[in-house]
């Protein structure tokens, strides 16, 4: 039993980056109509902004978590502004393709800089030792990873809830003619939105920097797993995805515990054909029009 | 399934689909160019190294496979690695393991491609556009995770080692030989591909592509159509996967993972969706570049290929053959 719950908490560690990752995507795609596949290479850029700030710079990785996420959310804004942009029009399959293209230059990138080999940082003091859960002793970063998810998506909501900000990204994401129909401007959300949902990319590579191996590889071998989240969660609908990314992670922890290796790893696929065929549009998903 | 949907227009994107008409070019020019495309694949490997000939044999059978779906029934496909690898890695393990003749392999192996594609085409085409993209790169991951662990069966990391080239006692060491028996099972592959497009049944998927609505009011049932376009496509990218594990005489990993898919997507891209032979000319240009570039010893090829990529999407979305037909139309819409 104390095994059980452990691997439930180890669960929603994990869960916690495919929900960050999935809120994202989610955000961009309401908006913008992209998917985003660059997203997996800027959460491997913000694990990699990490690692330069606490061991190239010899800074604090508190001061990476802040500025890191703002930084490449920025650079996010550019590459919205000088490419995405000019695409928004076309098939969304253009865009796919674009961040696709994008996504292999920025591993280029990182692979001319660090070769393929792996880097690893430490948690950060004073996170660095257990914490005493009560049950059983669980890495006291690890539980902290999981809380701020929490917190980062519940302020998200709150963003998209509760804010002037948030209804008119609800609106458009929903039903954008009748947004503009109501001399909403549209199209002056878009780019803040893209950076805002590469930043938080960023903010979840910053994140796992301290729990896991930091690879050029890292974002691309994650984000197919995210893709396969958001097509279980819905893609259309925020709640669902940030939902489909907890219960992703759990499925994981549990398969990794008590199956083997090659059921685990493939188990989040076999949930989306499932709900490919119980919900093709996914579990929160609305119904799109199919032929 | 509503009857509301039914009734209602197609809703379609802003500017038109992914890619243009079925256009073709004037009976002259096509026969040139037949004729042409054909000295040239008699000729390759007297002219380049033969190894790199055969690459460019195999990739125009995944290209192509690509094309299909993506040009001619709107669905991208952005896991035909899944294909390509499992295909490299039957027609491996029928090699090593029963020597059977290549061709027979190959075509086993790429039968075993088109098996994979029934239930993976049967849920992927459940979703359109960039959700059927997702599906089936998810897929396609799923197969790679398979392969890493089946270690017993695909040796893993390590891959699969020592692939022989049996025919019937014949001395195929030398790939030149290799390419000349293969290229037969290719042109058949290409043909059937071009036979495909030109068929009645071709012309439903294009008018899937275009209107699906309309095409299911017309009394076709468009699931069948693009499972069916889908099997098929998995099966031509198979005997191309086939032939690659024959020729380079191992299957890695790497014919699974997903930067092969987005290459196959590069290559028609580059060469112009919805043209067939361009994907063709997309991959003796991209199988070519990389090989300049590894004899250069430039290891970071994605660097090239993405920004070949980036390019291409935002500037030339027409690809090579497209532009080079829309010179033969003097067509004059530049917004494709």
């Amino acid at each position: 039993m104390v095994d059980f719950i452990r691997f439930t908490v180890n669960g929603l560690v994990g869960g916690s980056f495919y929900a960050l990752l999935a809120l994202g995507l989610a955000v961009i795609f309401g908006m913008l109509r992209v998917v985003n596949f660059a997203h997996g290479a800027f959460y491997m850029l913000g694990a990699f902004g990490a690692y330069m700030f606490v061991n190239e710079f010899g800074l604090d990785f508190w001061l990476a978590l802040a500025v890191v996420p703002v930084a490449l959310g920025l650079v996010g804004i550019v590459i919205e502004r000088a490419f995405v942009h000019r695409l928004t029009r076309l098939d969304p399959l253009y865009n796919f393709l674009l961040t696709f293209g994008l996504t292999l230059i920025l591993q280029d990138v990182v692979k001319a800089r660090y070769t393929v080999s792996s880097v690893t940082i430490p948690p950060p003091y004073p996170l660095a030792a257990d914490a005493n859960l009560g049950l059983f002793h669980f890495p006291a970063y690890r539980v902290f990873v999981f809380v701020f998810a929490v917190a980062v998506c519940a302020g998200v909501w709150w963003l998209l809830a509760r804010t002037r900000i948030g209804m008119v990204v609800r609106a458009s994401t929903e039903r954008p003619e009748l947004t503009r129909a109501f001399g909403i401007d549209v199209s002056r959300w878009v780019t803040p939105v893209f950076g805002f949902g590469i930043g938080l990319a960023a903010l979840s590579g910053v994140l796992a920097a301290p729990t896991r191996a930091i690879s050029p590889l890292m974002g691309a071998d994650l984000i197919i797993v995210v893709f396969a989240v958001v097509v279980i969660g819905g893609l259309g609908s925020i709640f669902g995805s940030v939902l489909a990314g907890f219960a992703i992670g759990l499925i994981q922890a549990w398969g990794e515990a008590y199956a083997p290796a090659i059921v685990s790893q493939v188990l989040v696929f076999l949930v989306m054909a499932g709900v490919l065929l119980w919900r093709p549009s996914g579990l929160f998903g609305r119904e799109e029009q199919m032929a | 399934m509503t009857t509301q949907t039914d009734l209602k227009p197609a809703r379609r994107p802003p500017v038109g689909p992914l890619l243009g008409r079925v256009a073709r070019l004037p009976k002259a020019g096509q026969a040139g160019l037949l004729a042409l495309g054909v000295g040239v694949a008699v000729w390759l490997p007297n002219g380049i190294y033969s190894g790199v000939a055969m690459d460019m044999l195999c990739w125009a059978l995944f290209a192509v496979s690509v094309d299909l779906l993506l040009g001619y029934t709107g669905l991208l496909s952005f896991g035909h690695a899944a294909f390509w690898g499992t295909a490299a890695y039957s027609t491996a393990l029928l090699a090593v393991h029963a020597h059977v003749v290549f061709p027979i392999a190959v075509l086993a192996g790429a039968g075993a491609s088109a098996v994979l594609a029934l239930p993976i085409g049967y849920l992927a085409v459940r979703r359109t556009g960039i959700y059927f993209a997702m599906v089936t790169l998810a897929f396609a991951q799923m197969v790679y995770y398979v392969a890493n662990e089946w270690r017993s069966v695909t040796g893993g990391e390590n891959g699969l080692q020592g692939v022989p080239r049996e025919l019937f006692g014949l001395d195929l060491s030398d790939t030149y030989y290799l390419y000349y028996a293969a290229l037969p099972i290719a042109a058949a592959g290409l043909f059937a591909a071009w036979r495909i497009v030109n068929s009645p049944f071709g012309r439903v998927l294009v008018s899937i592509r275009d209107n699906p609505a309309r095409t299911r009011a017309l009394g076709y049932s468009v699931r069948r159509y693009k499972i069916t376009a889908f099997v098929l496509s998995a099966f031509l990218a198979g005997l191309g996967g086939g032939l690659f594990a024959i020729a380079h005489g191992f299957v890695s990993l790497d014919t699974v993972h997903w930067t092969t898919s987005g290459e196959a997507v590069i290559v028609v891209v580059l060469g112009g969706i919805g043209t067939l032979w361009g994907g063709v000319i997309g991959s003796v240009l991209l199988v070519w570049l990389e090989d300049r570039l590894s004899v250069a010893g430039f290891t970071l090829v994605g660097l090239i290929t993405g920004s070949i990529f980036v390019v291409v999407v935002l500037a030339f979305r027409r690809g090579i053959w497209g532009t080079v037909r829309a010179l033969f139309h003097r067509e004059r819409d530049g917004r494709r």
